[in-house]
Formats: structure tokens, C-alpha cells, sequence
């Protein structure tokens, strides 16, 4: 079984084996608006935990996208690069962001789970 | 100092609006449907839009005000007609754009619509300048309406007969509910449509009519894509103090009879850059691929130099990419000029291009 994990600057990660999916939760969606621009990280660079792995655009402004874990990017989803309506329709499966080859598995620990994070969304409406 | 609501506040909510400070007030950046599909539905149906924020200056006079107004606006207002309009611009002595507005010729003087974030400042400077000769009012008691595309003159029309005979640029007052509502067909999105001068108490009901007649309630999010898509400056943005009505590429609104005459404020400065040309100027921008390029992006030549930078730039949901404007120089200002722009620490390849992005589609009227 595999665990969904959040973090403070709304991703989710989904660790399978030892590869990560990474994406942006439906709640960050919501507060961006219409995603209209998506630029994620080059496959095979490294990215270092709470690093910029990418940019994610509304038509209102341009967001960073962190890394919630440390990393080298394996595969980068080209769909929502090439149709970034995507995110905003279905953010927490088809239209994840990147997978990493993570280096270290404690670095998850510090992530909050699915309550945690409503919880944490909730409080952060802004 | 405490933000301000608008008439159609309670409306907003009811509509789950999502807010945001704007010149003071707390106005609607976007309903539950988000940017894009009020955008689209603006462009191939009809969007209103609370535009509640802008100053309603009402200026009452006769022939001695036209020439007092004159001597400030480089319009030709002596042979303005009755209830039509001009897009025009307060400027200062060194002819910096201190704000951009259309003045609308009625029966008892002009209506000037003005940005809300100047309205305060303009009021202050047309006071002093006219020399508190003449009656002037910024209207805090009438709401402002627009009601934008294609299908909108048939909605607006059932709620107020005869609105649809009137042409672009140009207006008159109609009645809603026995309330005198002042109406000119214009608006700021580049689609057909019309802004509506309406006492406040009968603003929402309007609005409700609208909106059963088919209309729907866009934010400030839909204006201001449907605005740039359409190539229209926004103060504070792509004008400003800084900038000129020639830089600014908006020499079409200055009346050539008063360039030959000279004698409003400013003129100096225009004569002489509509004689030996400016420095920098305002230009369409189209970045290649999906990139965008907000406002202060800073713009290179093809050799790496910096040569301008970007006020305005978004991803424009009817062109389906990003579009932008910008000032650069002029040598570099021709239609097709390869340029970059410095995104996030790198440089991506975009054209000078002319606007508007999307092509507008303005009555004339049966009449012209």
C-alpha cells in the first residue's frame, strides 16, 4: 500500500518502492484559479527537498512548485505541459507533475497525512 | 482606512464571488467559474461586469466650460455632439498620462468616466484647473454597470427598450424602474457592449434582469484579459506619469485641430515628440510558445542589450496563449522584431506584433 503525503506549500507525494510522484493538491488549485501555464523540472537534474522543481501559472500570476522530498527526476508529466486546463480538472492523479528516484525515505516523515493536511488547508485559506 | 463596498456587494457574495482589494474597494476578481470560462463567455455570449469603482465626474457648463476644457483635454469638444463620446487623457505639463478616460458630451455639461484609483486626485486637479468656475460632481450616488458581448445589446435591450439603436461612442439617458439611467455603448473588453450609469438603489435589481435575461456576472480577473487581448492600456500599468499619449501609441485620440493649435496643457511636449519622434514606445508583444511575461519582464534585443520592459502580460484565453505589452525602443518597436524576454533567470524568444491580439467587433449602427 502507498501512502498520499502532503506538505505545507501544497503538494502531494505518493512513494512507490523508492520513486515518488509529486503533484499539487485540488486546494491549491482552487486557490490559483485557471492554471494556464505549467513548467516542470528537467529529467534526470537533481532537486533538493523545499527547492523550486518548477512553475505553475493562472492567469492572475506565477507560483513556484516545491519538492517535498530530495531527488532525481525520472519522468515529467508532458500532458499538462501541453494542456494545463489538466491540473485544475484532476490535480491529485493523472495530472501529476514529476517522479523522483528519492534518496532519502525519512525525509516523508516530516510530511503531514490526508487529515493533517485538510486541516492544515482549511486554516491556510488564503 | 476602511476598503469600500459597491452597490452590488450582497450580489457578489450571493454569486460566490472571490474578492480582492482593488483602489480601495473590495471588488470581484472572479465568480465560482473561474477567469477563463467569464472571459469566453464574455467574447461568445454577454459578461457583466461591476465597474461600480470608476468616478462618475459630472461637470455642468455651457460654451465657456467647452473652452475651459479645451485648454485641458486635446479633444476637439466644440464640435463634440451631443451624448457622444471620446476616449482621452489628463495630463500633466510634461504631457505624463495622470490618467486615461472617455468624456461624454450630455445636455448640461460632460461626464467624465475616470480610473478609481485617480478619481480622488483628477477631481482635486479639474477643481483647481477650471478654477471652481463651473458645478463638478464625482457621483458616489450612481453605480456603473458594463455590460459586454456579442449578445448583449438583445439582453440589454429587453430590459431597456431602445438601447440598441444607439452607436459606439455614443449614448443617452434611458428610463429603468422611472430611474433615469444614462447609457453610452462602449465598454473596455473590445467586444460590443455598453456601461450604464444607474442610481445605486436600483443597481442589484438591473444586474438580477441581466443575468435572467442570460447575462453573467464577470470579475476583474475576465476585464483584465479581455482588455489586453484587445490591446487597451490599464493605468497604473501600461500608463502612467512617465509615459506620454504618443509613447503610449495613442496619438489617435488626440484631436489634430488642437495640435495645430497648441494651447492645452501638455502641448509642448506632444508637438514636439509627434515632430522628432520618441524614444520609447508601446508595443504588442507576443512570446513564443506558452510562456508568460508579466509586468517589469525585461525585454532584450537580439545582440543581448536591455531595451524595454513589459506593463502588461497574461495568458489570454480567446488568442489561447500568452499575450503582452510593453515599452521598448523605438528603433526596436517594428511589427515581427525578434525579442527576449528574461523570465525566471532565463531569456525566451517573443515578437514584436500589433494589436489588437483579438480582433474587435463594435457596432457602428445603421446610422454610419
Amino acid at each position: 500500500m502507498s501512502e498520499v503525503k502532503y506538505s505545507k506549500e501544497h503538494e502531494w507525494i505518493k512513494l512507490e518502492g523508492d520513486v515518488a510522484t509529486i503533484g499539487i493538491t485540488k486546494h491549491a488549485t482552487e486557490m490559483l484559479g485557471d492554471i494556464v501555464f505549467a513548467e516542470l523540472p528537467e529529467k534526470g537534474s537533481n532537486v533538493e527537498k523545499d527547492g523550486t522543481a518548477g512553475v505553475v501559472e493562472s492567469t492572475k500570476a506565477a507560483s513556484d512548485v516545491y519538492t517535498p522530498v530530495s531527488g532525481e527526476v525520472v519522468d515529467t508529466n508532458q500532458e499538462i505541459v501541453d494542456d494545463p486546463s489538466k491540473i485544475n480538472q484532476d490535480p491529485e492523479n493523472s495530472a501529476w507533475f514529476f517522479k523522483l528516484k528519492i534518496k532519502d525515505k525519512s525525509e516523508m516523515d516530516s510530511l503531514m497525512n490526508k487529515d493533517d493536511y485538510d486541516k492544515f488547508a482549511k486554516e491556510n485559506n488564503t | 482606512m476602511e476598503t469600500k463596498k459597491t452597490s452590488l456587494y450582497q450580489l457578489h457574495q450571493d454569486c460566490n464571488a472571490k474578492f480582492v482589494e482593488f483602489a480601495g474597494y473590495q471588488m470581484p476578481i472572479q465568480y465560482s467559474e473561474g477567469i477563463v470560462e467569464e472571459h469566453k463567455f464574455t467574447r461568445n455570449h454577454s459578461g457583466i461586469f461591476d465597474v461600480s469603482h470608476m468616478g462618475q465626474l459630472f461637470i455642468y457648463g455651457g460654451d465657456e466650460l467647452i473652452k475651459d476644457l479645451e485648454k485641458i483635454f486635446p479633444l476637439d469638444l466644440k464640435n463634440l455632439k451631443l451624448n457622444h463620446s471620446k476616449y482621452n487623457f489628463l495630463m500633466d505639463k510634461d504631457a505624463g498620462i495622470q490618467d486615461d478616460l472617455i468624456i461624454t458630451k450630455i445636455n448640461e455639461g460632460f461626464l467624465i468616466i475616470i480610473n478609481a484609483a485617480c478619481k480622488d486626485n483628477d477631481f482635486k486637479i479639474l477643481k483647481e484647473l477650471l478654477n471652481e468656475k463651473y458645478k463638478i460632481v464625482l457621483d458616489e450616488n450612481r453605480s456603473l454597470i458594463a455590460i459586454q458581448g456579442p449578445k448583449s445589446s438583445q439582453i440589454l435591450n429587453d430590459v431597456i427598450d431602445g438601447v440598441k439603436d444607439l452607436n459606439f461612442m455614443s449614448g443617452n439617458w434611458f428610463l429603468f424602474d422611472k430611474q433615469k439611467v444614462y447609457i453610452t455603448r462602449s465598454g473596455y473588453t473590445g467586444e460590443d457592449g455598453f456601461e450604464i450609469s444607474i442610481p445605486n438603489n436600483f443597481a442589484e435589481k438591473l444586474t438580477r434582469e441581466l443575468i435572467n435575461k442570460g447575462s453573467k456576472l464577470a470579475g476583474l480577473g475576465a476585464r483584465d484579459t479581455l482588455r489586453l487581448e484587445a490591446g487597451l492600456c490599464l493605468y497604473g500599468h501600461d500608463l502612467d506619469k512617465d509615459k506620454t499619449p504618443v509613447e503610449a501609441n495613442l496619438k489617435w485620440a488626440i484631436s489634430k485641430e488642437r495640435i495645430s493649435k497648441g494651447d492645452f496643457i501638455g502641448s509642448d511636449i506632444i508637438i514636439k515628440q509627434l515632430n522628432d519622434g520618441v524614444t520609447k514606445i508601446r508595443v504588442g508583444i507576443k512570446p513564443e510558445g506558452r510562456i508568460i511575461a508579466r509586468e517589469k519582464t525585461k525585454i532584450f534585443n537580439q545582440s543581448d542589450v536591455h531595451i524595454g520592459e513589459i506593463t502588461s502580460g497574461t495568458f489570454g484565453p480567446s488568442v489561447n496563449g500568452p499575450v503582452a505589452m510593453g515599452y521598448v525602443e523605438n528603433k526596436f518597436s517594428k511589427k515581427d522584431t525578434k525579442v527576449f524576454l528574461e523570465i525566471r533567470g532565463k531569456k525566451y524568444a517573443a515578437n514584436i506584433c500589433s494589436l489588437p491580439f483579438y480582433k474587435k467587433s463594435y457596432v457602428k449602427g445603421v446610422n454610419q
